[in-house]
C-alpha cells in the first residue's frame, strides 16, 4: 500500500480530516481518563456530584498537590473484597479465554477448510448472532439455566435427572462462564478464521508428501502460522471480559466476584464516586499490558 | 487445506450452540403461558402487552433516535479517522491517534462509561439524550474506522490518481470517486455503529439522565425482576429488525460491489 502525503492532499481539508476525529477522541476518550485519575485521588463528600472538586484553575497546582489523597487506593488494598475481585476477574477471564480458544479454534479451522463457496455464508452465520443484542443473548440463558428452566426440563425428560432434581447452575460461576463463552464466541472465531484462511495450503501438502503425520503437521505448521489470530482473538476476549458487568450480574450469584460488578455497585449502589474511580484506574493498570499487546498486534496486521 | 470428516460435526455443534438459545427465546415470545418452560399454545398477547407498555415504547423511541444520530456522526468521524490512518503517512501524534482508535474496541465498558460521566459532570453538562449520543458516537466511531480502514487498505488508487492528475480538486475527487468506491464499507460501518448503540447498556447507564431511559436500560431493569414473555416479545422484534437490516445491507453491498467492479472495468478500458 503506497502511503502518500503528496501536495495534492494538503490544504485545509486535509487538516480537517485528521483534526476532527483527533480532537473528538482527545476530548471524549483521553481527557476523561485524566479526570477519572484526578477524582480517584479526591475525598468522598456527600454533595452532588459526590466528590470534592479538585479544580481550582492553574494557580492552584500547589494546592492540588497538597490535596492529593491516596486514601481510596489504600482502602482498596486493605479491604480483601477488592483484591479478591481483581484476582477473580482475571481468573474468570483467563478460564473463559482458554475455553473460547478450545471451542473457537476447531470452528474456525472447520470454516477455513470448508468449500470456498460456503465460506461467506459461514462467516455470515458467525457474525449474525453478534448483531443481536448482548443483553438479549444473556437473557436467553436465564430461561435455559434457571432451576425450573428448560435445561432441567430437558434433562428430566431424558432421564439424567430425577423428577424432583433440578439443575443448579443458575447464579453460579459456571453460569457466568457459559454466558461469557456464548457471548464472546464470534469475537474469538473471526480473528482465528481470518488468520487460518490466509494460510498457504501447499505447506501442508508438502508436509504430507514428506510423510509428516497430520497431527504433527498441525502443531508444526498450522498452529504456529495462526498465532496472530490466536493472540488477537484472545486479547479481544480477555480484556473486556475482565471488566464485564452484565453477564456476572445477570447469571452470577452472590459468590461471583467480578471487578466490573464491584465498580457498578460502588458507583450506583454506594454512590462512592472517588472509590469507583480508583477501582477503574486500578483495573486499567491491570489491563495495560494486554491492551499494549493488542495494540501492537493491530499495528502489525496493518 | 484438506477438510477433516469431523468438520461438519464441529460446525453443526458450534452453530447449534450459537443459535439454539436465540431460537428458544423467539419461540417463547409466542407462548400463551406465562411460564417459560410450559408451552401453552400460540399467542400474540405479549406483543399486545408490549405495545401498550408506554414506558417501553418511550424507551424504544429514545434508543432509536440516539442510535441513528450517533451512528451517523460516528460514521462521518470514523471515515475521517480511517482516511487519516491509511492515507496520511505521518502527522504529529499519529501513534497516539491510532492508539485512541484501537483502545475503545477492547476497553471495558464500565471504565469508558464512568470516565465519560465524570467528564460531563466536570463540564457541568446536564446528562440526558445528548450525553448518551456523544458517548455512543465516541465508541462507535472506532468500529467504523476499523471497517473503513480495511476497505481502504485493499483499495485500487489508480482511478483516484487519474482524477487528481486530470486536475480534479482533492475534495471533489473524494466525493466523486473515493466515497462511492468505499460506500459499502461505510454503510456496513453505519449498520455496525447503529446496532452497537442499540445494544449498549453499561455506557448508557452511566451517561444518561432523567427522561432519556434507553431500551437496554429498561429491559435490564425488567430482567432483574424476572423473566417475562413480554421481554421475549420485544427481544424478538429487535432480532427481527436487525436480521432484516443485515440481510438487506449484505444484498445491497453485494449489488454495489458488482456495479463497482463493472464501473471500474469500464473506466479502466476508457483510460487505456
Amino acid at each position: 500500500m503506497a502511503e502518500t502525503a503528496t501536495g495534492s492532499n494538503s490544504g485545509p481539508a486535509r487538516w480537517l480530516v485528521v483534526a476532527t476525529p483527533y480532537v473528538w477522541l482527545l476530548l471524549f476518550f483521553a481527557a476523561p481518563f485524566l479526570i477519572i485519575l484526578k477524582i480517584s485521588l479526591s475525598d468522598t463528600a456527600i454533595a452532588m456530584p459526590p466528590y470534592t472538586p479538585l479544580f481550582g484553575g492553574f494557580s492552584a497546582i500547589g494546592d492540588f498537590l497538597s490535596q492529593l489523597d491516596f486514601e481510596n487506593y489504600t482502602f482498596l488494598t486493605e479491604d480483601p473484597l477488592y483484591i479478591e475481585s481483581y484476582l477473580s476477574s482475571l481468573r474468570m477471564a483467563f478460564i473463559s479465554t482458554v475455553l473460547l480458544l478450545l471451542i473457537g479454534y476447531p470452528m474456525a479451522l472447520a470454516m477455513a477448510r470448508a468449500p470456498l463457496a460456503w465460506r461467506p455464508t459461514l462467516v455470515m452465520m458467525v457474525i449474525l448472532p453478534f448483531w443481536t443484542s448482548f443483553l438479549i443473548r444473556v437473557y436467553a440463558w436465564i430461561g435455559i439455566l434457571k432451576p425450573e428452566g428448560l435445561l432441567t426440563v430437558l434433562l428430566q425428560a431424558v432421564g439424567i435427572l430425577g423428577p424432583d432434581e433440578q439443575v443448579q447452575i443458575f447464579r453460579t460461576d459456571t453460569a457466568v462462564l457459559i454466558g461469557i463463552v456464548y457471548s464472546y464466541l464470534p469475537f474469538m472465531v473471526l480473528p482465528l478464521y481470518s488468520a487460518l484462511e490466509k494460510m498457504d495450503a501447499t505447506l501442508l501438502e508438502a508436509a504430507n508428501d514428506l510423510g509428516c503425520p497430520p497431527m504433527k503437521a498441525f502443531w508444526k505448521i498450522t498452529f504456529p502460522l495462526s498465532m496472530p489470530g490466536v493472540i488477537a482473538g484472545s486479547m479481544i476476549c480477555f480484556i473486556p471480559i475482565t471488566g464485564e458487568f452484565v453477564i456476572p450480574d445477570l447469571l452470577g450469584g452472590a459468590e461471583t466476584l467480578m471487578i466490573g460488578k464491584t465498580l457498578w455497585t460502588e458507583f450506583f449502589g454506594n454512590r462512592d464516586w472517588p472509590l469507583a474511580s480508583a477501582v477503574a484506574v486500578l483495573l486499567l493498570l491491570v489491563l495495560v499490558i494486554p491492551i499494549m499487546i493488542f495494540q501492537n498486534q493491530q499495528q502489525k496486521v496493518r | 487445506m484438506k477438510s477433516s470428516r469431523f468438520d461438519p460435526v464441529v460446525l453443526t455443534l458450534g452453530f447449534a450452540f450459537l443459535y439454539i438459545p436465540i431460537i428458544i427465546l423467539v419461540l417463547y415470545s409466542f407462548n400463551a403461558s406465562r411460564l417459560v418452560t410450559v408451552w401453552g399454545g400460540f399467542s400474540l398477547q405479549w406483543y399486545v402487552a408490549m405495545w401498550s407498555n408506554e414506558g417501553l415504547m418511550d424507551a424504544a423511541w429514545v434508543t432509536a433516535r440516539v442510535a441513528v444520530l450517533s451512528a451517523t456522526i460516528g460514521t462521518v468521524l470514523g471515515t475521517m479517522a480511517a482516511l487519516a490512518l491509511v492515507r496520511y503517512a505521518r502527522f504529529p501524534g499519529k501513534m497516539v491517534f491510532s492508539g485512541m482508535i484501537y483502545a475503545p474496541l477492547v476497553m471495558p465498558e464500565v471504565i469508558t462509561g464512568l470516565s465519560l460521566l465524570l467528564l460531563f459532570v466536570a463540564l457541568n453538562v446536564d446528562r440526558g439524550f445528548w450525553t448518551v449520543t456523544i458517548a455512543h458516537t465516541t465508541f462507535t466511531m472506532c468500529y467504523v474506522a476499523i471497517v473503513v480502514q480495511s476497505r481502504l487498505l485493499t483499495f485500487d488508487r489508480s482511478l483516484e490518481e487519474a482524477a487528481l492528475d486530470l486536475g480534479s480538486p482533492p475534495v471533489k475527487t473524494f466525493f466523486r470517486i473515493t466515497l462511492p468506491l468505499i460506500l459499502p464499507a461505510v454503510l456496513a460501518g453505519w449498520m455496525l455503529a447503529f446496532t452497537l448503540s442499540l445494544d449498549d447498556l453499561v455506557i448508557a447507564s452511566f451517561t444518561t439522565g432523567p427522561g432519556a431511559t434507553t431500551l437496554p436500560i429498561k429491559i435490564y431493569s425488567q430482567v432483574r425482576l424476572g423473566v417475562t414473555p413480554e421481554i421475549n416479545a420485544i427481544c424478538t422484534i429487535l432480532i427481527g429488525l436487525v436480521t432484516i437490516g443485515v440481510v438487506v445491507a449484505s444484498l445491497a453491498s453485494k449489488r454495489a460491489e458488482i456495479r463497482r467492479i463493472r464501473d471500474e472495468h469500464v473506466a479502466l478500458r476508457g483510460t487505456a
